[in-house]
């Protein structure tokens, strides 16, 4: 075996994704979270002697329209199969699920091949009462059917991902996506996103898969980051003294960074899959593929491309602007102010200096700021043209964030504009290096570092209203550079 | 009137008698509720009582059948009445809903007069498998009434009840209706809701009337048929069904499966099959030899499937949410000893050979390769009705056999559905109606024999038609000696 | 053939507690069944396809609408162990 050094990792994932119908999968029961446990109960999703299910065409439709975004290829016929286990979650004793035919196959979402997009159901929630509720002296759990039959769609990744960050990443982008299809709540903590992670080693290049472990719904994608490289480290070491890797379920502690095997139980799971008998086959008819396809709204991943590509936004900006659908709205109003705005420039105020100024005051969200897309696009464009300096910006938004006010008022009030006369700039360059001997010679002799204390100086004497830009050029024309 | 000849009358004259005002709807139920209350043959699990059925009676609608009181499986879930499907892990169990068929009799004004004995989870041929006793048959106290629908059948041939509805998944209705001498009929798989009737095996599972005749059958079919919302696999009859009146059969071909029929057959059956036969051809239709060439595969196939289906059916009583449950002490010993406890032999061996047929490694061998062996079947049936109209076959091999006759061995029990079998997997419809009266093998008094017939799917009408005039035809009028009808 | 491994294996899949002597009885039983339904391996199933429904119907669906669930008292009423509107349990976690 090779050293760790050039061992690999491999890693695949599991995202369960809760659908926002109204009602559950199989029967009319409505969804609900935090409610009173077993109040959205009916014989069906209790599994009562003789009920039937019948599959909610809104899941469907949800499931063809996150197939259509992640450029799978829909089965033009599949169907339910039953997944047979015990648990107490599981009223019927099988899942409703798909197996061999899914409702879609391969796809993909940015660097990232889609193996397969299936239907299912959800599992009851269970909770463990510990001593108050025992039951005869050993502990017991509550079963509340409330969460039991929502739909889930399951989406399954080829193994094409190669570390914790790409992943934080990866999942980041198709929660993006899957929320601004409107299907989901998509939110980790309450459940309605769940990623399970697949994670083997194997020397670089190879096109072989080691042997590898499942991490079991971690509830944040940082913790899955952080679970990930943790598993990635323990699995090269164990390589690299030797050992063998063993297949288990595995449990990220996020508090103290450990990992846990899970209960592996003796007895291999034996899913006993058959056709589901009570359902008939889905057939996608044109029409549903057309209203999937015709309601497919503007994508993070393509929007992030559109700004790069056609707008020469930055690459981080690009990103952060596509995750969130009102930030990008805001950007694009921002853009909208002056067709002279550069939208690389409004890009970097918009996800730069005004999220950090809303931060700073008070935490505010985009929904809260009195600052519109507009008054920021007056702003940027200030800039741009030079009027103001980046410094003078940086104050006005602040007073733009504290209490809505109008950028050219505030420029004007505080008299802000820059200095456009060059013979006054011109003066107070010479004024600065009359003052400042020392640096203006060290410049002179070559270290163009010590520059920076004479444009400090340049800048303090016009309280900020100069254009850096200019100041430095005249100081390197006047010291000889 | 007296209330002799009121429960001597099938359905439909009861149907008539009340639209006549000689008897009220009320004076019907209690005339019957006082019959059920004389149940000498284990035929009902439950009964109802007055008030409760009257309920049903005072809401009728202008429905002409309305007020003629069934018998009901006790497969059906009917909210509120204990519900068992012949199970001990049911003891107790009472529905929060009723099934869709039993709502549709309920809405047409028909009350229903109790819930019948059966076959644990409808699985047997004999009715031995209940877990609450057997039920007797009403020509002879020592012999069986068939299966599952067993209870459902005898209360209608013992003047228990003037109909019964029942369900069929290999023969459950022909073969009990055949083995107590009355009208049974399988519908199209489909035709019916299965909503509310527990599922034994989902793509087999279809239930039908239970009556003294065939008009009876076409009546009660033509209320229950229907698409249910509450059932993706039900369609309904198009066009509705209507009352028979055929009285001839000419131009109508009927086919003999002669590789199926032959082995394991009584004598006594034969000659009335071939009789029968002869009848047909007497009524103008014409007797054909036709093949089935993988019909005799139907039984294995049957129980392969059958018992898979149920595998997964029947993993939901696990002491959860409803019925006994025998443990508490870990959450293996609940499932264990409560499915150990609450399931008698015959249903804990099919669950094992389904769970068998499905596991890891043998599912193509088993489950795989009998759907395959269906698909088959089902092709044999469509190249047959090219050349006749309907299939024809005795409804069971045997006479009623005596209790505890077939116990022992589980295939012979299980060869009794040879013949209703291979209908049950295509999923078309199949009548049983008596066509008269054998020895059985060890010699006695005549038993009724039940003469099949299948059609194509969705053709109960001419079904009902061909049998209808068969049925004037037969004459088979006989009560069981010393029936209360 | 079945043999008593293979019996005891799917009883532990199906749940079921079986006592020594259902185990020998099934072992014959199901040895027997299985013999008979052996026979389905002379027929030619090349090519052919899987039969699960016999119904003619595809895309058989429900409108995203509520119905009304069960009064909770309802839904538990006949349940063997209710507990503070939950169904109660052995933990499963006990068994670890
Ligand atoms: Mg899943
Ligand atoms: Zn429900």
């Amino acid at each position: 075996m090779t050293g760790t050094g050039e061992l690999e990792a491999v890693i695949g994932l599991e995202i369960h994704v809760q659908l926002s119908t109204r009602t559950k999968m199989f029967c009319g029961c409505e969804l609900s979270f935090g409610d009173q446990p077993n109040v959205h109960t009916c014989p069906v999703c209790l599994a009562h002697p003789g009920v039937l299910p019948v599959p909610n065409r809104k899941a469907i439709e949800y499931a063809l329209l996150i197939a259509a975004a992640l450029e799978c290829e829909v089965a033009p016929r599949s169907i339910f199969h039953r997944k047979n286990y015990f648990y107490p979650d599981s009223p019927k004793a099988y899942q409703i699920s798909q197996f061999d035919i899914p409702i879609a196959g391969a796809g993909r979402l940015g660097d990232v091949r889609i193996h397969r997009v299936h239907l299912e159901e959800d599992a009851a929630k269970m909770i463990h009462v510990g001593e108050s509720g025992r039951i005869q002296g050993s502990d017991a759990s509550l079963v509340d059917f409330n969460r039991g039959g929502t739909p889930l769609v399951e989406i399954v990744t080829e193994p094409d991902l190669r570390s914790g960050a790409q992943v934080r990443e990866w999942g980041q982008l198709l929660r993006a996506t899957i929320k601004q299809l409107g299907v989901s709540d998509v939110n980790m903590e309450e459940g309605s996103l769940r990623c399970d992670a697949n994670v083997s080693v194997r020397p670089s290049g190879s096109d072989r898969l080691g042997t590898k472990t499942e991490m079991k719904n971690m509830n944040s994608f940082r913790f899955i980051e952080r679970g990930i490289e943790a598993e990635i480290a323990r699995q090269k070491e164990v390589i690299a003294s030797g050992g063998k890797v063993v297949q288990e379920t595995l449990h990220f502690d996020p508090s103290t960074s450990e990992l846990h095997s899970l209960r592996s139980k003796e007895e291999a799971h034996d899913y006993r899959y058959m056709p589901e008998p009570d359902l008939v086959p889905i057939a996608p008819t044109r029409a549903m593929l057309d209203a999937a396809a015709g309601a497919l709204p503007e994508l993070p991943a393509g929007r992030s491309r559109r700004y790069r590509e056609d707008l020469a936004v930055s690459d981080s900006a690009a990103l952060q602007l596509s995750f969130e659908v009102e930030w990008a709205e805001f950007f694009e109003g921002v853009i909208a102010h002056d067709t002279e705005i550069e939208p690389r420039a409004a890009a970097n105020w918009v996800t730069g200096e005004f999220a950090a100024e809303l931060r700073k005051q008070g935490d505010q969200g985009l929904s809260e700021t009195r600052v519109t897309p507009d008054a920021l696009g007056a702003l940027v464009k200030l800039v741009g043209s030079k009027r103001i300096s980046h410094a003078s910006a940086k104050d006005v938004l602040a007073e733009m964030v504290a209490e809505g006010a109008d950028p050219l008022e505030v420029v004007e009030e505080r008299g802000l504009e820059q200095i456009s006369d060059s013979g006054e700039l011109e003066a107070i360059v010479a004024t600065a290096i009359d003052e400042n001997p020392k640096p203006a010679e060290q410049v002179r002799s070559g270290n163009e570092k010590a520059i920076g204390a004479l444009v400090g100086a340049v800048m303090k004497a016009t309280q900020g209203r100069a254009d850096g830009g200019e100041v430095t050029r005249l100081l390197r024309r006047d010291l000889g550079l | 009137m007296a209330d002799r000849d009121l429960l001597r009358a099938t359905a439909a004259e009861t149907a008539s008698l009340i639209a006549d005002g000689q008897v009220s709807a009320t004076e019907c139920l209690d005339a019957w509720l006082a019959r059920v209350g004389e149940d000498d043959l284990n035929g009902y699990l439950w009964k109802a009582d007055a008030a409760a059925a009257g309920q049903t009676v005072d809401r009728a609608a202008a429905d002409p059948v309305a007020g003629v009181p069934v018998a009901v499986k006790d497969i059906f879930c009917t909210a509120g009445v204990p519900t068992t499907a012949g199970s001990r892990i049911l003891d107790g169990y009472l529905p929060p809903y009723t099934a869709t068929a039993v709502s549709r009799l309920a809405a047409a004004g028909v009350p229903m007069l109790g819930k019948t004995n059966m076959d644990e989870f409808a699985m047997g041929s004999s009715n031995e498998n209940s877990a609450f006793g057997p039920v007797l048959n009403p020509w002879d106290h020592g012999r069986v009434p068939g299966g599952s629908s067993g209870g459902s059948a005898a209360v209608v041939a013992g003047g228990l009840a003037p109909w019964a509805l029942g369900t069929d998944t290999g023969g459950s209705i022909r073969q009990p209706a055949a083995l107590c001498g009355i009208v049974g009929l399988k519908p199209t798989y489909g035709a019916i809701s299965r909503y509310g009737m527990i599922a034994f095996a989902s793509s087999l599972d279809q239930c039908g009337p239970l009556t003294r005749d065939v008009t009876d059958a076409a009546l009660m079919l033509s209320r229950l048929e229907g698409r249910d919302e509450m059932d993706s696999t039900s369609v309904g009859i198009e066009g509705g069904v209507d009352p028979p009146s055929a009285t001839d059969l000419k131009g109508l071909r009927f086919g003999i499966p002669a590789d199926l029929i032959g082995e394991g057959m009584e004598e006594g059956v034969r000659e009335v099959f071939d009789q029968t036969a002869a009848t047909i051809e007497r009524l103008g239709g014409s007797i054909e030899s036709i093949k089935l060439p993988h019909s005799d595969h139907g039984i294995s196939a049957y129980y392969v499937l059958a018992p898979a289906e149920a595998s997964t059916n029947l993993s939901r009583y696990d002491g959860v949410r409803y019925g006994i449950r025998e443990s508490n002490a870990d959450l293996d010993s609940m499932y264990e000893e409560t499915r150990g406890e609450g399931f008698g032999p015959e249903v804990k061996r099919r669950i094992m050979l389904g769970t068998y047929a499905l596991s890891s490694g043998y599912y193509e061998a088993y489950y795989g390769r009998a759907q395959r062996v269906r698909t088959m079947i089902v092709r044999d049936f469509t190249a047959a009705f090219e050349q006749v109209d309907f299939v024809i076959t005795p409804t069971s091999p045997t006479v009623a056999f005596g209790l505890g006759e077939k116990t022992a061995d589980p295939w012979s029990m299980y060869l009794n559905d040879l013949y209703t079998v291979p209908m049950s997997l295509a999923g078309i419809p199949a009548i049983s109606i008596p066509a008269g009266t054998a020895e059985p093998a060890g010699g006695g008094p005549g038993l009724p024999v039940g003469f099949q017939i299948a059609a194509p799917a969705f053709s109960e009408q001419s079904l009902l038609e061909a049998a209808f005039a068969l049925e004037g035809a037969i004459g088979f009028n006989q009560a069981p000696p010393g029936a209360k009808r | 053939m079945i043999e008593r491994e293979q019996v005891l294996h799917v009883a532990r899949l199906s749940r079921l507690k079986l006592s020594e002597e259902e185990v020998a009885v099934l072992e014959r039983e199901l040895s027997s069944i299985l013999d008979h339904v052996d026979r389905l391996a002379e027929i030619d199933i090349e090519g052919v396809e899987p039969t699960s429904h016999v119904v003619p119907l595809e895309n058989v669906l429900r409108e995203d609408l509520p119905r009304p669930s069960l009064d909770r008292r309802r839904a538990l009423e006949g349940a063997p162990d209710p507990y503070e509107g939950a169904f109660r349990v052995p933990s499963p976690q006990a068994e670890a």
